[in-house]
Order: C-alpha cells, then structure tokens, then sequence
C-alpha cells in the first residue's frame, strides 16, 4: 500500500516505512540504543530528501524517548539538576546546529555536511565499539575478571563554577556538562539523532556519574533537545513529516518490545559485536557513496535559494 | 483604408486558416485529487476535429498532446571530486522548469512539428525549459539544463511518447498519459496542437486542477501557514502515538 507524505512529497510503500521502523526497533531493543543514528541513514537510502529525514526523525525520537523516560521517573533514576545543565548546552547546540544546516542547505552542501557527519561518527563508533566488544569477548572465555575503573580526577575538578550534583553524588563545574550538552545539540540538529551514543559514554567516563542514573538522564535531555530541534526545523525548513514520524513510530515500538525479548536472551557481548559490525556496514555505505563517482553528476533542488 | 485592404487581402490568401479545424475536447477528468493513498494517476485525452469545411488536401492532420506542471525555477547542482570526495560545486539556476512534463503524438515529432513552430509553441521537452538567465561563466551551461531533463525522465516526470495519439478518419483522438506518484500540485496546462506538413493549425488549452486533498491537504497548509502549531501538533501526535503504543503492548504482555 503506497502512501503519499504530505511533506517529503514523495510516496513510499506504507509497508516498507513500518517494517524499517520494526527494524530499528528491533535493534535498539536488543541493544538499548535509541536508533536514530540508523534510521536517518536508512530514510537516505529510501529516497526520502536528507533535510525531511533529519526533522522527522527528530521529532520520532521525542516520541521513542518518551516512555523511555517515564519509566525511568518512576524507578527514581533521572538527575534533573544534571539533566537540566546538559539541557541548557543542548538547547544552545541544537540553535547553531540549525543555523550551520540553514546556511549549508542554502550553499547546496546539506547533504555533503549531513553525510561526511555519519561517516565521521559511524566510523569512529563502530571501531571502538568493535574493538572493545572483540575484547570483551576474548576476555570472557579466558573468564578473566575486568579491571576496576577508576574515577577520572584531573583537569576536570580544577574547572571554576562548581555546582553539587545529589542524584549523581558529584560535586563539580557546570562547565563540561554544558559543553557535552552542547556537542550532542548540535549533533541532533545536523544529523538528526537523539545523541546518546555520545552522551552516555561522555557522563561515565568524562563526568564520572554514577551508571544507574546516566541512561535517565540522558533520555531527559534528548527529549527536550530534540524537540526543540523539531520545533526549529519545523518552522524554519518546514521539513517535518508528521505522517512519516507516526508511521516509523508505530513500527519502531512494536520493533523494541520484540527486540528486548530477544536481547535478554543474547550474550552481551556477542550482541555488542553484532550492533559494532551493523555500524560499520552503514558506515561504509555511506563512504562509497562519497568516494565513488556517483551516476548521475548532478542533482536538482528548488529554485528559491537565490 | 489601405491597412483594412491589405488584411482583407491576407484573409483572403490564407489556405488554411486555423479556424477550420478546431478541437473539441474530452478528459476523463479535469481534477486530480492528491490523497494519503495516492499512487499515480491516467489522465485519458479525447477529443475531435470540429471542421465546417470538408477535410483539406494534403498529408493528414497530425495530433500532439502535451501536459505540463507547473514551472518553477531549479538550481541545479554538479558535482565534482574535490579532496577525494564527491562534492558540489558548480550551480546554475534554470529560470523555469515544468514540474511534470509529457507529450503524446500521433507521429514521430520531428516529422510531424518544424523546428520553427516547436520554438515558437516550446513543445519538446528541450524547448519547455527556459535557461535565459543560465550563468554564461560556467562551463557547459548546457549541461545543466540537460541535467534537468535526463534526472526528471529517469523519475517519469518527463516523458515524450510518440505515436501514441490514434488518429481515426483524421476527426477524433485519443490518448492517455500516465501522470507518477510523485506530482507537485497546481494547475497542469493541457495543450492540443493539430498540425499539417509540421505547422500548427489549430491549438487548444486547458487546465487540470491538481491537489492534494483531504488531510494531505490540511497537514501541508498547516506545516506552512502555522508552522508553530504545526510543530507542536506534530510533537503531541507522535508522543501520543509512542506512549499509547508501548502502554498497549505492556498490557498486553502483563495479562
């Protein structure tokens, strides 16, 4: 069944949409990702235009994250006084972010900037990710105990403007939490993702919060930023699809529940490995498009631009 | 005086004037409704040749059928490899651009239509496309406007099928013109030229009103006229729709 989106003015197989959804969620359930880092890429691949695949997902995200976040309200594990500094950098980040897009989409280089951003990100992800969980794996069937991480004391704790975090028991500046905030802003302004998968590592290892309540919160300031995000996109691009959001949407959730069902019952690390090699294949997906001569040299866009 | 005489005269002299064969014309529909479930459409053409006088001598009336988009400009974009990688670089802004175009004959279009009349009708696809204002300092501005063509007939927007207008007893048509899932709306301009020895006798035009309609409509008018509310709504619609899906499936899996 075709279905015509009012917004991207193309038309897509209804089916396609909501098995892509299912996909993504089937694979961030297994993994506890939020996805958007794979769908935006995957909605290239469909033909829907980049700047309308950015600003939906956006606003998909939102959505995905929501009862993600309420679940964690209800287990008490969201530092909002951390959430809400990320959120002020986030806030600031996505605002450039949206400005940097504007301009380059009037250049005609949105999709290049778009592009290059994925295969950077992608790249530098999968490999870490693969090399550590190939480790990880190692490890395990030696049935060697990992090393105690220690917490980071440097540079960080000398920075001024120190704010007590209680949820996350820190006492440190507002400064590297803003910056993160702000990184992962403009991230999901450009590239239309939640920004977790850089988050996350950032709160942990950068910042030193405590792992139980990282995930929380860090879902609390993506929901925000990207709705923002969608707000911006949305009244300067006009470029959200509402019709598309709900489509992946529906997918996607019915994708997660079935994925966390079958992530329960997969070793760790061999799920790290897999979601490490899906990255990479993306990843190098996208780098051929960049690297090889394309087909067709040129490409249309609308005329307003001048 | 002089100047009605020499009118008159040229009256006179006229062979064929365009006003004995006219077309009168049928569509199947003079509406296309873009809806959430639209998937392309057949727009069929008829018609017939209203003479007063007996079919003139000669090589036999000759039909071409085209149906345009709306025209808007296009920047186009060519890429060029710079460090490696496969970068925009050179635009050129074709000035007007028919979203949709398709054109249907009864012959072969350049047996059927001059050169002459085909500049001053713009008929071929070629000739619909306007680059005035083509920026003479890049090289091959021609190109570009090729481009244009060779991009819009791999995605079926442009198209010229010839013979496929049938032609009985040199009085009626008929043809049909495949219009892709992917329209713009607007007003789609239908022209019927009837040609003889390649010079237009008689043309004939005609609007086709394509929209989108329903909640396709409502959501894009929304999206540009209250983008705001547009946003938000949006942000409430899929929120609802995520929560209510997940809450549903714990349900389910809880009893």
């Amino acid at each position: 069944m075709y279905i015509y989106l009012p917004i991207a003015e193309v038309s897509v197989n209804a089916f396609l949409l909501l098995g892509l959804g299912g996909m993504v969620g089937v694979l961030s359930g297994m993994f506890g990702v939020g996805g958007g880092f794979l769908m935006t890429p995957l909605l290239f691949f469909i033909g829907i235009p980049p700047a309308v695949a950015v600003a939906t997902e956006a606003n998909q995200i939102v959505a995905s994250s929501f009862s993600g976040v309420l679940a964690h309200f209800r287990r008490k594990t969201v530092d909002l006084k951390m959430g809400t500094v990320l959120l002020v950098g986030g806030l600031i980040g996505a605002a450039l972010g949206v400005v940097v897009f504007n301009y380059l989409k009037s250049l005609g280089q949105v999709d290049l900037l778009v592009m290059l951003c994925y295969v950077v990100f992608l790249g530098v992800i999968g490999s870490l990710m693969f090399v550590e969980s190939l480790r990880a794996l190692r490890k395990a069937k030696r049935g060697g105990a990992a090393p105690a991480k220690r917490r980071q004391r440097g540079w960080i704790h000398a920075l001024p403007f120190k704010m007590r975090f209680r949820t996350s028991g820190l006492y440190i500046s507002v400064i590297p939490p803003v910056l993160v905030g702000l990184c992962v802003g403009v991230l999901s302004a450009i590239m239309g993702v939640g920004g977790g998968f850089i988050m996350v590592p950032a709160m942990i290892y950068l910042l030193g919060m405590p792992t139980k309540v990282v995930v929380g919160t860090s879902l609390f300031q993506i929901i925000f930023v990207t709705a923002f995000t969608t707000m911006l996109h949305a009244t300067t691009n006009y470029t959200v699809d509402v019709v598309l959001a709900v489509l992946l949407l529906v997918g996607g959730v019915i994708g997660a529940q079935i994925g966390t069902v079958i992530g329960a019952r997969m070793p760790a690390e061999q799920l790290r490995v897999l979601l490490a090699a899906l990255v990479l294949v993306v990843c190098g997906k996208l780098a051929l498009d960049l690297l090889l001569q394309p087909a067709e040299l040129y490409s249309l866009g609308n005329g307003g631009g001048h | 005086m002089l100047r009605s005489l020499i009118a008159a005269f040229c009256l006179l002299c006229l062979p064929v004037s365009a006003a004995e064969e006219q077309v009168v014309l049928g569509l199947s529909q003079d509406r296309v409704a873009i809806t959430a479930t639209f998937d392309g459409s057949e727009l069929l053409i008829f018609g017939a040749i209203k003479r007063e006088t007996p079919i003139p001598p000669g090589p036999p009336v000759e039909v071409i059928v085209a149906v345009a988009g709306p025209s808007e400009p296009v920047t186009v974009r060519r890429k060029e490899r710079k460090l490696g990688i496969w970068v925009n670089t050179d635009s050129v802004l074709v000035d007007l651009a028919p979203s949709f175009y398709a054109v249907a004959t009864s012959g072969p279009l350049d047996d059927i239509l001059t050169d002459t009349e085909d500049l001053r009708y713009r008929v071929s696809i070629e000739r619909a496309i306007r680059s005035v204002g083509a920026a003479m300092h890049i090289r091959g501005a021609q190109d570009f406007a090729d481009a244009v063509v060779r991009i819009r007939e791999d995605e079926n927007l442009y198209s010229i099928r010839e013979a496929t207008v049938a032609v009985d007893e040199q009085t009626l048509f008929r043809t049909s013109i495949d219009m892709p899932a992917d329209l713009t709306e607007g007003d789609y301009t239908a022209r019927i030229f009837l040609t003889r020895s390649g010079e237009v006798v008689s043309q004939y035009e005609t609007t086709i009103d394509v929209r989108k309609v329903g909640l396709e409509r409502f959501l894009y008018n929304m999206s540009r006229q209250q983008p705001v509310w547009y946003g938000l709504m949006s942000l409430v619609i899929a929120i609802a729709a995520g929560w209510g899906a997940s809450t549903a499936f714990r349900l389910l899996r809880d009893k």
